[in-house]
């Protein structure tokens, strides 16, 4: 019959039309900004950078490797190395960011910076209603906009969070043990010998141990 | 009088035995033109209502894809991907992690390889559903069949996002395997999505496939045969529709496809209503690959021990890879000299392969014949224009 299918298709708009008044997953619609979703934990948006502790400037993870910056798909991330190091969380000391910016109006969050940084220090953040009429005060950010507490990071990606603080914490640990098991041996050295210990016992090692974040 | 403003140029055209003759009108649709999907440019000649010529200009929407591939590492052209075909980032990061794989002799965990599958195939649906909208939406039902396939989309969009992080540039997948593993609740979650969505497809054909004013619509309007199809290197379902047997998932059983019994819808006419068929056909296929791939997922590593983020060389060599993406067949042609970048890196975009027969397909048409036609090729111009 002729219109049959224009008949049919009516009645499948009609019950949908209908069933919005019956079925609460039929309104799809949400009405932004008044109402919102909850974001989901993998969300990302633009990068941050992790500090520990209340101090932003001596808890900044940032060692100013440059990696990120080399790794960076639209370069979007400049950083300049301080000559003034500062003790890293396990006590060691590293280099630190003079000037580090990133361009939100040039970066594509894709993430990558986040996988190749071998220190976690830098991390995606959620925020999204970053709209603004000033593009370089605004959208052009620099280490004190970026620098926001582990707190928050463990806040916006709580599973995410737990596994790198749990994977600092034991790298923390095995440092501090072996400090310590070099500090017995350097007593015991000099208990057994009277004559000072070779200086290369003495030396840190230069190369800060890599950390296993590339393994997952 | 020439009252036509100056851009469209008017040409008499001869009569051969007195009749009365129209004008010919050229015609520049796009790239501004809301059915172009895009940025899209097509110089139409009409002869009243009909097509006499029609010549697509591309590059609106060039930003050189290639080069930069060329100038960059490796890994930092995944996310460059997710940018060629926006709607359908999944599969294009697979085709290029797959031509990085085998550059590089890496080897794919099982985990990994069922992810794969799976997000493809849910790709594969949202980008049917939308364009199977989008077609509708060409031929003036505006807005109930784009909304209802929008309504569908959203709730694989959200499946993205819990598991990439981002809805339409998802940047997901890593030479060897992918980037992270699926979150807890996800499967559950996926799952439902699938059960539900056969209800959708009835309804979509509900409403559209029977539909008398499609059908007068579609049938036999941009009829590309057989031996045209094959000769154009057509891809996808493009070509299925035109009754060629050549789907890359069981010629090439790359991944795991050749675990799943699914079949490969074909067309009879080739016109544009067996192009909007195959697409609903193939979708009710991907489910049946979803529903075993989502129930024998097995535990284990999502990524190959030997692959590396940073300082990834792969030895000197040249390789392809290539998919099914839902437009067709997508390919990553990569030659490498050792060093970290490679040495040429080519795109085989589906789109623009299948725009190639748009004149073939629309001459002797009406004007408003070529807006469907055009929409039932399923272009995306991040994907044409590169």
């Amino acid at each position: 019959m002729l219109g049959e299918g224009i008949i049919k298709g009516m009645a499948a708009t009609a019950k949908n039309f209908l069933g919005s008044y019956v079925q609460e997953e039929r309104l799809t619609t949400v009405q932004y900004p008044e109402e919102r979703l909850p974001q989901k934990e993998a969300a990302r948006n633009f990068p941050f950078l992790v500090y520990d502790g209340n101090d932003w400037q001596k808890g900044l993870r940032c060692v100013a490797c440059q990696i990120c910056e080399k790794e960076c798909p639209p370069k979007c991330i400049y950083i300049v190395k301080d000559a003034i190091k500062k003790p890293d969380y396990i006590g060691k000391l590293q280099l630190q960011p003079k000037v580090f910016d990133i361009d939100t109006s040039v970066c594509m969050s894709c993430q990558i910076c986040v996988e190749v940084c071998p220190f976690d220090a830098i991390k995606m953040d959620v925020e999204f209603e970053l709209s603004t009429d000033d593009r370089f005060a605004k959208l052009l950010l620099k280490k004190e906009d970026l620098a926001k507490p582990n707190k928050y990071y463990q806040r916006i990606h709580p599973s995410e969070a737990a596994e790198v603080d749990g994977r600092l914490a034991a790298e923390k640990a095995k440092a501090e043990a072996k400090a310590k098991a070099d500090a017995e041996a350097k007593a015991k050295a000099a208990v057994a010998s009277p004559k000072p210990p070779p200086a290369s016992a003495l030396k840190t090692p230069a190369i800060p141990s890599p950390a296993p974040a590339l393994a997952k | 009088m020439n009252t036509v403003a100056s851009n469209f140029e008017i040409r008499s055209k001869a009569s051969p035995n007195g009749e009365m003759a129209g004008e010919l009108l050229e015609v520049s649709m796009g790239p501004q033109h809301p059915s172009t999907h895009g940025v899209f440019r097509m110089d139409v000649v009409l002869d009243g209502e009909r097509v006499l010529k029609l010549k697509p200009v591309f590059g609106y929407l060039h930003r050189n894809h290639e080069k930069i591939g060329e100038g960059t590492t490796y890994l930092s052209s995944m996310p460059y991907t997710d940018r060629l075909d926006y709607f359908c980032s999944l599969t294009n990061n697979w085709a290029y992690a797959l031509a990085v794989e085998k550059l590089a002799g890496l080897q794919v965990p099982e985990r990994a390889e069922y992810i794969r599958v799976i997000t493809a195939e849910l790709t594969r649906l949202q980008n049917h559903t939308c364009l199977a909208g989008f077609l509708l939406q060409d031929m003036g039902a505006s807005g109930t069949p784009l909304m209802y396939a929008f309504r569908e989309r959203e709730k694989i969009l959200d499946l993205f996002e819990a598991l990439t992080g981002a809805r339409m540039m998802c940047n997901y997948m890593r030479f060897g395997g992918c980037r992270c593993d699926l979150p807890p609740g996800w499967l559950e979650q996926a799952k439902k999505v699938v059960a539900e969505f056969p209800r959708f497809l009835e309804e979509f054909e509900a409403l559209l496939t029977e539909n008398e004013i499609l059908m007068s619509r579609t049938q036999g309007v941009g009829v590309v045969p057989r031996e045209l199809a094959v000769n154009a290197s057509l891809t996808g379902p493009m070509l299925r529709a035109s009754g060629v047997n050549y789907d890359l998932r069981k010629v090439d059983k790359y991944g795991i496809y050749d675990r799943f019994p699914f079949r490969v819808p074909l067309g009879d006419h080739g016109d544009v209503y067996d192009r909007y068929m195959v697409r609903v056909l193939e979708m009710r296929e991907s489910l049946k690959i979803l529903e075993p791939a989502m129930r024998d997922i097995p535990a284990g590593p999502i990524v190959d021990a030997k692959a590396k983020l940073r300082g990834f060389r792969p030895k000197a060599g040249e390789a392809y890879g290539r998919i099914e993406a839902p437009k067709g067949e997508l390919g990553f042609y990569l030659i490498s000299d050792g060093s970290p970048n490679p040495y040429r890196y080519r795109v085989r975009p589906p789109s623009l392969i299948n725009l190639t027969v748009l004149e073939d397909m629309c001459l002797g048409h009406y004007v408003a014949d070529v807006v469907i036609i055009l929409g039932s090729v399923d272009i995306v111009l991040g994907e044409v224009d590169r």
